[in-house]
């Protein structure tokens, strides 16, 4: 707990500064808060005909379709960068020279490209009919390059004795990967991994750029199609819809990884390896962490 | 071959336009991320509160809503007449504020316990001990992850091509439309100018990392 270190059990003077503190800053947070609410509100943004159509089951069916397809979209790129980023890890790790340079360079390149830049090629050149490919391919890239990383620390953190023993029984190479090495690594990097899945989970809004059907270009259409209400279009409730529904998917994936972590932690006997999870220069990357 | 001379104008502007962005983005990141990580470790619940909710909510939003919400919100806010260059300095600025904010609270747990607490025993402030004990050390450890925030930060302003930023994104997006050249050459040219901006980015992070590594 750095907090309690930076400063001392308030005295009865410190009690009070840091109540007037707390008033003021309640006071000033709250005013921007108001003030926002109060500009929306004067603009016209919270005139009933403009969320009037999110009753609608007809509005809340194009929603779900749209939620389906972001999901969808995810659940396969989930899959095939978890698949590509064991495939890399693997390589990464091989005694062949040839396949440990390849291997890099691939990881290198694609964690250097924008996601973006890569999804557009491949919507430009191959998949200009199938946008969601462009997609999948460009976010696999991109993720499973980051998920080699991951797991690649992962193995390299599990303590060198693990293996030496493993070795010193007679166990070849893939034994040892496999039977040891890998079993304590997934372990310990779950909860990077999920991380990884949550920006994962973000970047399928790429596909709005590239005009794929996923919940934000749905979001998007739908703000265009509703009619203005006194002049005022709906692209504001629909920036609060939608935002609200992408937090709680990605906070509950995030929370995943929070149980996972605290699980892992309880059930770990004897000391664990020095776990890089919580080291921002694997889990954090923004978006591709791009977005 | 002849994309690059044929467009050199577009390539420059675009070139200049990413790095403009990243480092105008870059600086109001810095600004905001530690300011909210001093809100975070403060001893006033309000402010506390207060960055735990903005850390969360940019955190979770895909920068493709921010970017909306920035372009539509600013102006019903009766925030007119920011071009759409700022607007997108505001949106990736208070995006990557978020994961620096974490960073260097990161970097503030790595300060030895007695730092802080020989700041205190000498009778120093919060605000004293946090300005000139723990922060100066926490960002120096933070520099490794800054950088490669500041690596996905330079990668993210492609987004501003879908809202009419000139930038790399959109001489990608405006040379395929016009297209006649092959467009994996395109692509090829305008990798070498990100991974020209990436790799300066690591090498000045390096640097510094080089310089202010803190000795414990």
């Amino acid at each position: 707990m750095t907090s309690s270190v930076l400063y001392d059990v308030p005295g009865p003077r410190a009690k009070v500064r840091n109540r007037v503190y707390g008033v003021l800053s309640t006071v000033a947070i709250l005013g921007l808060i108001a003030f926002i609410g109060y500009k929306l509100d004067s603009t016209g943004q919270f005139q009933a005909g403009l969320w009037d159509d999110y009753e609608y089951a007809d509005t809340q069916q194009r929603i779900l379709d749209g939620l389906l397809t972001t999901l969808k979209t995810f659940a396969i790129a989930a899959v095939l960068s978890v698949v590509l980023g064991t495939v890399l890890a693997a390589g990464r790790l091989s005694d062949h020279k040839p396949v440990r340079w390849a291997a890099t360079t691939v990881v290198e390149f694609f964690r250097a490209m924008p996601l973006l830049i890569m999804i557009f090629l491949l919507y430009a050149a191959v998949f200009t009919s199938e946008p969601m490919w462009a997609l999948v391919i460009g976010l696999t890239l991109y993720n499973g390059s980051v998920q080699a990383e991951i797991f690649r620390s992962g193995i390299n953190a599990v303590p060198r004795g693990q293996s030496e023993a493993a070795y010193a029984i007679g166990l070849r190479k893939t034994q040892v990967m496999t039977g040891v090495l890998v079993p304590q690594a997934v372990r310990s990097m779950l909860p990077s991994i999920i991380s990884q899945l949550v920006v994962t989970l973000k970047d399928t809004s790429l596909g709005f750029i590239i005009l794929y059907e996923e919940l934000l270009f749905v979001g998007k259409a739908f703000a265009q199609q509703t009619p203005p209400v006194n002049g005022v279009y709906a692209f504001i409730p629909m920036v609060i819809v939608f935002g609200s529904i992408y937090i709680l998917l990605c906070l509950a994936l995030s929370s995943v990884a929070t149980w996972v972590e605290r699980r892992t932690q309880r059930s770990r006997k004897g000391s664990p390896p020095a776990m890089p999870a919580n080291d921002p220069t694997i889990t954090g990357a923004p978006g591709g962490q791009t977005a | 071959m002849n994309v690059l001379s044929d467009n050199f104008a577009m390539f420059r502007e675009g070139f200049l336009g990413t790095v403009e962005l990243t480092a105008l983005s870059a600086a109001l990141a810095l600004v905001l991320g530690t300011l909210i990580a001093a809100f975070r470790v403060s001893p006033v619940p309000a402010l506390r509160i207060f960055g735990t909710a903005w850390v969360t909510l940019l955190r979770n939003t895909p920068l493709v809503l921010l970017f909306l919400a920035v372009t539509l919100g600013l102006p019903a806010l009766g925030l007119k007449g920011w071009d759409s260059f700022w607007l997108a300095v505001m949106a990736l600025g208070c995006y990557t504020s978020a994961f620096i904010c974490e960073a260097i609270r990161s970097g503030i747990n790595t300060v030895p316990v007695g730092q802080a607490e020989a700041a205190r025993s000498i009778g120093m402030t919060f605000n004293q001990t946090l300005g000139q004990i723990v922060l100066p050390q926490a960002a120096r450890t933070a520099i490794p992850p800054i950088g490669s925030l500041m690596i996905a930060l330079a990668k993210n302003t492609a987004i501003a091509s879908g809202f009419n930023v000139t930038e790399l994104g959109s001489v990608q997006k405006t040379l395929n439309a016009a297209s006649g050249y092959d467009i994996y050459v395109i692509f090829l040219w305008i990798a070498v100018c990100y991974i020209i901006i990436t790799f300066t980015i690591s090498g000045l992070f390096r640097l510094l990392e080089n310089r202010l590594a803190v000795a414990r």
